[in-house]
């Protein structure tokens, strides 16, 4: 009998750490499969945040190493100054990537590093137990807004995508969402674009996944997928915020 | 002592680590010891530059000095802070087309160098500095004269500079026995 | 003043020397932040480097430059970076983590005064920070300290090779006089520099990216989430560190068996000290100097050596006594110990060190 699906070499055969209902699987797996699809588990080398994925490495089946807390976009410039013909990405957090590591991302953006950074957008920090991210939704209770973010006391959320896609070494920045099966199929469209744009060398790549965190949000699962639409993707509209051009293709 | 410590003082853009530098170069190609220090003043132009040269027999201590075997002051600023640093019986060589003031010390020996007028008196007026570094160099011999030229060949005035040299060989040379 | 071939002399600048060493060290890859004073250091490195086929970026910050490292480390590469005290401040974060996940770097601080933001003259203030490891948790960095350009040239190039062998940053302990003074030194050879797809069998541990997918991955990584299991590896860590203290103590020491006083000076500091001691000497005061090369591990076994006539051990720093608690536990309850200090970027005179040195000596022997 033919199989219809297979578990992907890309992801270890292992319980992995996160909630249940937690997006951070899809996440795992849409990166590796696609990894896998392109035959290229073998060269790719990721790096790690802190924050719910500290131990993403445990998952993917790559060679991958930790980072401090924002640095992620620092160590695999240090990592693809190694090794210019390998496959090199970040997986990052909001709290990680949007607030102390946001110097780390927007130099890195800015140089047009070649690596592919995979951002994970779900508005609390998770590890840490639900305090208020940068990304965090005016009004959206957390550990640290318990009455709600206010707009006169944290300023406005951050909508990263749109801020890196203002500086010309990010050539590719697409926001997607991993909140129903149509998303989630264009999100691995995303992850594959994006990785095929970083071996061209064109410059820097980004793909900001739209996702859940039912424990610290305190929902059920299939609640946090609707909230996320009803919530999260009006004040992050889904989309590509930056393309290639055809030279900066073939450069 | 077998060391010679001199001190070059005096205004950024008067030449005075070119000295410091030349006069080190030329103590390495004569197989001494030396040291190198420069101290500069908080600006990057225009300000106060100093700086101090050990050359030495044996390996040299401290790169730092409390006394100075011989002050080369370009300026009247560096008379009247470092005069005092010149260990008695040494050595003192005045700029004497900027700085108009006597020495106040009479346990050294002085020489009034008027610089910027012999380099005038050349036609080559940028190179008082060399005017200078010659009198230090025929006062101190803390290297030789020569070595001092070949310095100015190899290391100092290389490249576009080189066509200084003949120029800058006659203003060293002015003091040359 | 561009680099010349190995064996001949050449004059170089202290920050210039430094940079010389790396590369022919064969450490390949440079990460800096610009900091006085010890810029030139990157500018030399943005010139050289890309034209002797290795790679130099310059960071965003100095947290950015340590990730950076340690990314380039984990992936296998020689790696050295340079900064000055509050920039090695910021690079704590990256130490401890380099420590932990046993990536190799040579690390330079050309130090300066503090705290805070200090000043920009020389300053040796960071002998905590270097030695009792500024960032969090237990670890440990062999720090060199060395007294001339020479001596520098001769440590980075050596610092390369030891931090591959010991899998562990290695620290260069410099001050602000010898970052600008020049001294003739000879070059030692060029190391080659490591290809990127030789770095897998070099280095079995290094990300690298796997290649053929029945291979083994790998990660480099400091978290540990089990207490015990972390604490069996920071004891792994200990013991590799109880074997540093033994191998890599270096001192050099003059005249200690029979010395009226004994100094303890490292750096610049041991120079003036060593004129100072010439100074005495005319007026009939013998001193000797232990001069730690290593300051972690620090040269206790050398107090030991100091003989019967010594009255008093004097640590000669610029800082308020960082040493002297290193001094008190080499030298235990046997002798006084007394400071000579300055600091803030002031240099003492190896005039003022021998009168400070003779007064407290004349106090020793009442």
């Amino acid at each position: 009998m033919k199989p219809v699906f297979t578990y992907t070499k890309g992801m270890v055969r292992t319980d992995t750490s996160y909630c249940p209902g937690c997006t951070h699987g899809i996440a795992h797996r849409l990166i590796t499969e696609t990894l896998e699809e392109m035959g290229m588990l073998g060269k790719a080398i990721g790096v790690a945040p802190i924050g719910c994925a500290v131990q993403a490495h445990k998952f993917m089946n790559v060679d991958m190493c930790e980072s401090a807390h924002g640095r992620a976009p620092a160590v695999a410039s240090g990592v693809r100054r190694v090794h210019p013909d390998k496959i090199v990405f970040t997986y990052q957090g909001d709290g990680d990537l949007a607030s102390i590591g946001t110097a780390e991302i927007v130099h890195a953006a800015a140089r047009g590093e070649k690596f592919t950074t995979f951002f994970i957008n779900n508005c609390i920090y998770g590890m840490t137990g639900g305090q208020m991210a940068p990304t965090t939704l005016l009004g959206q209770r957390s550990t640290t807004s318990q009455d709600g973010r206010k707009k006169e006391q944290a300023g406005s959320p951050i909508r990263v995508s749109e801020m890196l896609a203002t500086l010309e070494g990010a050539v590719y920045i697409e926001r997607v969402s991993l909140a129903s099966p149509a998303h989630i199929r264009n999100a691995k469209k995303a992850v594959r674009r994006a990785f095929e744009i970083q071996q061209t060398g064109a410059g820097f790549t980004f793909v900001e996944f739209l996702s859940t965190c039912p424990t610290n949000w305190g929902v059920t699962p299939p609640d946090a997928m609707k909230w996320l639409i009803d919530n999260m993707l009006p004040y992050y509209p889904l989309g590509v915020y930056r393309e290639p051009t055809s030279e900066e293709v073939a450069s | 002592m077998s060391a010679q410590k001199l001190f070059f003082a005096g205004s950024g853009g008067q030449g005075i680590i070119l000295m410091g530098q030349m006069v080190t170069y030329a103590a390495m190609f004569e197989n001494k010891q030396t040291t190198y220090y420069p101290s500069y003043g908080p600006e990057m132009r225009g300000g106060t530059a100093n700086c101090t040269v050990i050359v030495s027999d044996r390996e040299v201590s401290s790169p730092l000095i409390y006394e100075a075997d011989c002050l080369i002051a370009m300026n009247l600023p560096s008379l009247i802070k470092f005069e005092s640093l010149v260990k008695p019986g040494g050595v003192m060589l005045l700029n004497s087309s900027i700085i108009t003031q006597k020495a106040t010390r009479d346990d050294i020996r002085v020489f009034y160098v008027p610089t910027i007028d012999i380099a005038r008196e050349l036609g080559s007026p940028r190179s008082a500095n060399m005017v200078m570094l010659g009198a230090a160099v025929r006062a101190t011999e803390v290297v030789k004269q020569e070595t001092i030229e070949r310095v100015m060949r190899e290391k100092a005035f290389t490249g576009k500079k080189a066509e200084t040299i003949p120029a800058n060989i006659k203003a060293f040379e002015y003091f040359k026995i | 003043m561009s680099a010349q071939s190995a064996n001949e002399k050449v004059l170089l600048k202290g920050n210039e020397a430094f940079a010389e060493a790396a590369i022919r060290g064969g450490l390949r890859f440079y990460f800096g932040y610009p900091i006085t004073p010890q810029s030139e250091i990157p500018e030399y490195m943005s010139r050289e480097l890309p034209r002797r086929g290795g790679v130099f970026l310059q960071a965003e910050s100095e947290l950015g430059a340590i990730n950076m490292a340690y990314g380039a480390g984990a992936a296998g590469g020689a790696v050295f970076i340079s900064s000055s005290s509050p920039g090695i401040a910021l690079m704590q974060e990256g130490m401890s983590f380099l420590c932990s996940a046993e990536v190799p770097l040579v690390a330079l601080n050309v130090s300066r005064g503090g705290p805070g933001i200090g000043g920009i003259q020389p300053g040796q203030a960071d002998y905590f920070q270097v030695t009792r490891g500024g960032g969090n948790g237990d670890y440990k960095i062999p720090v060199f300290a060395p007294a001339s350009i020479q001596e520098a040239i001769d440590l980075i190039y050596e610092a390369a090779e030891l931090a591959e062998t010991w899998r562990n940053p290695i620290m260069i302990f410099s001050d602000g006089i010898m970052g600008q003074m020049m001294e003739p030194v000879t070059l030692p050879e060029q190391r080659p520099f490591t290809e990127s797809d030789k770095i897998r069998s070099a280095k079995p541990w290094a990300i690298t990216g796997y290649g053929d997918d029945d291979a083994q991955k790998n990660v480099v990584k400091s978290l540990r989430m089990q207490p015990d299991e972390l604490e069996a590896h920071v004891e792994k860590l200990f013991a590799k560190y109880a074997r540093a203290e033994k191998e890599l103590a270096r001192v050099e020491t003059i005249g200690i068996e029979d010395a009226d006083v004994v100094f303890v000076a490292f750096g610049t500091v041991a120079r003036i000290t060593r004129e100072a001691i010439d100074i005495l000497a005319e007026r009939g005061i013998k001193a000797g100097l232990i001069r730690p090369i290593s300051l972690w591990p620090f040269p206790y076994d050398e107090f030991d050596k100091i003989g019967a006539r010594t009255r008093v051990v004097i640590s000669a720093e610029l800082s308020m006594g960082q040493m002297l608690e290193d001094v008190k536990i080499g030298v235990g309850k046997r002798l006084p110990t007394r400071l000579i200090h300055r600091t803030g970027g002031m240099i003492p005179t190896s005039l003022e060190l021998a009168d400070s040195a003779e007064k407290i000596y004349k106090e020793a022997i009442q």
